[in-house]
């Protein structure tokens, strides 16, 4: 008798989180618009949108390469299954013509379709929420005066349960704080800025930052490095991996020109990252660097001393610093074993070179990529180049998969990290190559100024 | 120590340095001439040829690599009087002004077609992103390439005529 009522009353504590829950989870559908006339938006309000949109890098995920900007439908995978990115053009149908401007920043501020359906968090909303309402206007100006594309969108591919949309609901609950940026009254204006930009829209940790087992960013390893499509991301914090460690000059030089003399190209994504903060004013680039920068911090003694070393030798400023590198230059070292043969035979000419960035290639030493705990990046590099981009001049270097065997590929790479770093050997690296040899290791191929998904991808110039 | 590869069918056991490009193995060593040299660092693509099917640089393949394996070259895909279906869509879109480059892009594009048989515009395009003509016949080439990718599909269509 008495396990009965306490059944049922477990039973009935239970129907009421339940419906509590979904009380919580309801969000109401915001009524349809007819499509706003795009003459009614004022230009300059436009043009700002457009800036904040490269801030975004929107168009990376809302677009197939080659394809419409903004029609959507690129696969995203996550370890959750694959979603596809949606058509944000203002086609009434199958884009957002009409989502009302309430609609929109709603949707920025929390996560929520126009409908009243919560969104998936690959959709940086838990950055996003920090974009002020000025900006998420001017954003929507923007949208909605870009060439409507009627495209209707593969379904998501997730596992259970990921693929109950009132999970989501959960999901924001543990993990998703709301609200707006708040400036940090000790730091000057430049930094807030870079703050503003780098934690909101710019979203900088979705890919620099380590996630939990539900995707959640983890707050406790702020930039702390992370992954996109394929590629590592980076440490920006203080564990960055860069040989030489980031000035804000150099940072700056590096996310408005897509390279640095002392850093390489960017790539992967981050190509696409740089390529879209072309047509961001200098002051807004200085203030993400000056931002990021704080992040890192001051190196350590050591690392500093590495550093302005490996900077004497690749970037000296005067004549004396070129002579004290020269004799500080070690003697040629036989070459020893099949990584150091492979990378005398194949590699040097380029990387030894001493032809400047961004057309030549980077000494090793000076190389993130080596340097780095996690070897993906060189791996990715090595096996499938970096294409050239299409109809710009840009960096390239071939890929060596066709004519590296697996050993091979781990001889050489085990070679540089040695031969170039102090860090210790790589683990696991023979199943690494191997895994993304065979794509198992899904990677996203891209060039290196990412024009595949930018506003001057000739496939989407629209 | 002697490397031994395959070229074009043909086994080789090469005595030179195992550093030495395969490029420079190709044409004086092998006397094939098809192969180019542009660049010399593997951003021309004039020296493209196939390894295992796969389009490779030979002016950045040493030989140490190649041990055991199976090189193409441009001499590989036919002859002057029986040309290969590459060679010969080629001839029949007169695809070349100098003709430089050609040799490495008609690899270039075996190795696609030859993964992909049904290769679209934009895969050709993006596969000949690596391979540079300077004298802008590129419309031509890539006419010539959707020509090789015609003859190739008649070819195996008959071939499992045949075989049916």
């Amino acid at each position: 008798m008495r396990l009965r009522y306490i059944l049922l009353g477990l039973g009935l504590i239970l129907v009421a989180v339940c419906a509590g829950f979904l009380i919580l989870a309801w969000q109401p559908d915001i009524e349809r618009i007819a499509r706003p006339d795009p003459a009614g938006f004022d230009q300059p309000l436009v043009q700002r949108g457009a800036q904040l949109a490269a801030v975004g890098n929107c168009i990376a995920c809302h677009t197939v390469p080659g394809g419409q900007s903004f029609a959507g439908g690129l696969p995203l995978p996550t370890p959750f299954g694959t979603i596809y990115s949606t058509n944000i053009t203002p086609d009434e149908e199958t884009g957002i013509g009409s989502w009302s401007e309430e609609a929109f920043i709603r949707s920025m501020r929390r996560g929520v379709h126009r409908d009243g359906r919560h969104l998936y968090p690959v959709f940086p909303y838990d950055h996003f929420t920090r974009v002020s309402d000025e900006d998420n206007r001017a954003l929507y100006a923007y949208l909605m005066t870009r060439p409507p594309v009627r495209a209707t969108l593969p379904e998501n591919e997730l596992r259970f349960p990921f693929n109950i949309r009132v999970a989501i609901a959960g999901w924001k609950l543990l993990y998703f704080e709301e609200g707006p940026f708040e400036p940090d009254p000790g730091q000057d204006e430049a930094w807030n800025r870079g703050a503003y930009l780098a934690e909101g829209l710019g979203h900088c940790g979705s890919c620099h930052t380590p996630r939990n087992a539900l995707g959640a960013l983890d707050a406790d390893h702020h930039y702390g490095g992370g992954e996109a499509e394929g590629w590592t991301a980076y440490a920006i914090n203080r564990e960055s991996p860069a040989p030489v460690p980031w000035e804000v000059d150099d940072l700056a030089f590096y996310l408005r020109h897509g390279w640095h003399q002392l850093h390489g190209v960017s790539r992967g994504p981050m190509a696409e990252v740089t390529g879209n903060l072309a047509g961001l004013p200098d002051q807004d680039i200085a203030a993400i660097a000056q931002y990021v920068k704080s992040v890192m911090g001051e190196p350590g003694a050591e690392r500093r001393a590495r550093g302005e070393e490996l900077r004497a030798v690749f970037a000296p400023v005067d004549d004396s610093q070129v002579a004290a590198a020269d004799s500080q230059a070690s003697p040629e070292t036989p070459v020893q074993g099949r990584g150091a043969a492979i990378y005398a035979a194949a590699c040097a000419s380029c990387h030894d070179g001493a032809r400047p960035q961004p057309f030549g290639g980077l000494p090793l030493s000076l190389s993130t990529a080596v340097n780095a705990p996690n070897p993906q990046n060189i791996v990715n590099v090595t096996l499938f180049g970096l294409p050239p981009a299409d109809g710009e001049a840009s960096s390239v270097m071939p890929a060596f998969g066709s004519v590296l065997s697996d050993e091979e590929m781990v001889a050489l790479l085990e070679h540089m990290r040695e031969r170039f770093t102090n860090a210790p050997a790589w683990s696991g690296l023979p199943e690494l190559v191997r895994r993304t040899r065979t794509g198992e290791n899904y990677v996203r191929v891209l060039p290196t100024d990412g024009i595949e998904r930018s506003p001057a991808n000739v496939g989407a110039r629209d | 120590m002697a490397i031994r590869f395959n070229v074009n069918g043909t086994s080789h056991e090469i005595d030179s340095d195992p550093e030495t490009p395969l490029l420079y193995v190709l044409r004086n060593e092998l006397a094939l001439n098809g192969a180019k040299f542009g660049c010399g660092l593997g951003q021309c693509g004039s020296c493209t040829v196939m390894v295992d099917g796969k389009a490779a640089l030979s002016c950045i393949t040493p030989i140490l690599l190649l041990e055991g394996r199976a090189v193409t070259t441009a001499e590989g895909l036919g002859t002057i009087d029986n040309p290969g279906p590459m060679q010969r869509a080629f001839i029949e879109e007169q695809a070349a002004q100098c003709g430089y480059c050609i040799p490495g892009i008609m690899m270039r594009a075996q190795a696609l077609l030859q993964e992909n048989p049904s290769a679209d515009e934009r895969e050709i395009r993006q596969a000949l992103d690596f391979n540079l003509c300077r004298c802008g016949t590129h419309m031509r080439i890539l006419r010539a390439i959707h020509r090789a990718k015609e003859l190739m599909q008649q070819a195996s269509a008959s071939t499992e005529k045949e075989a049916g």
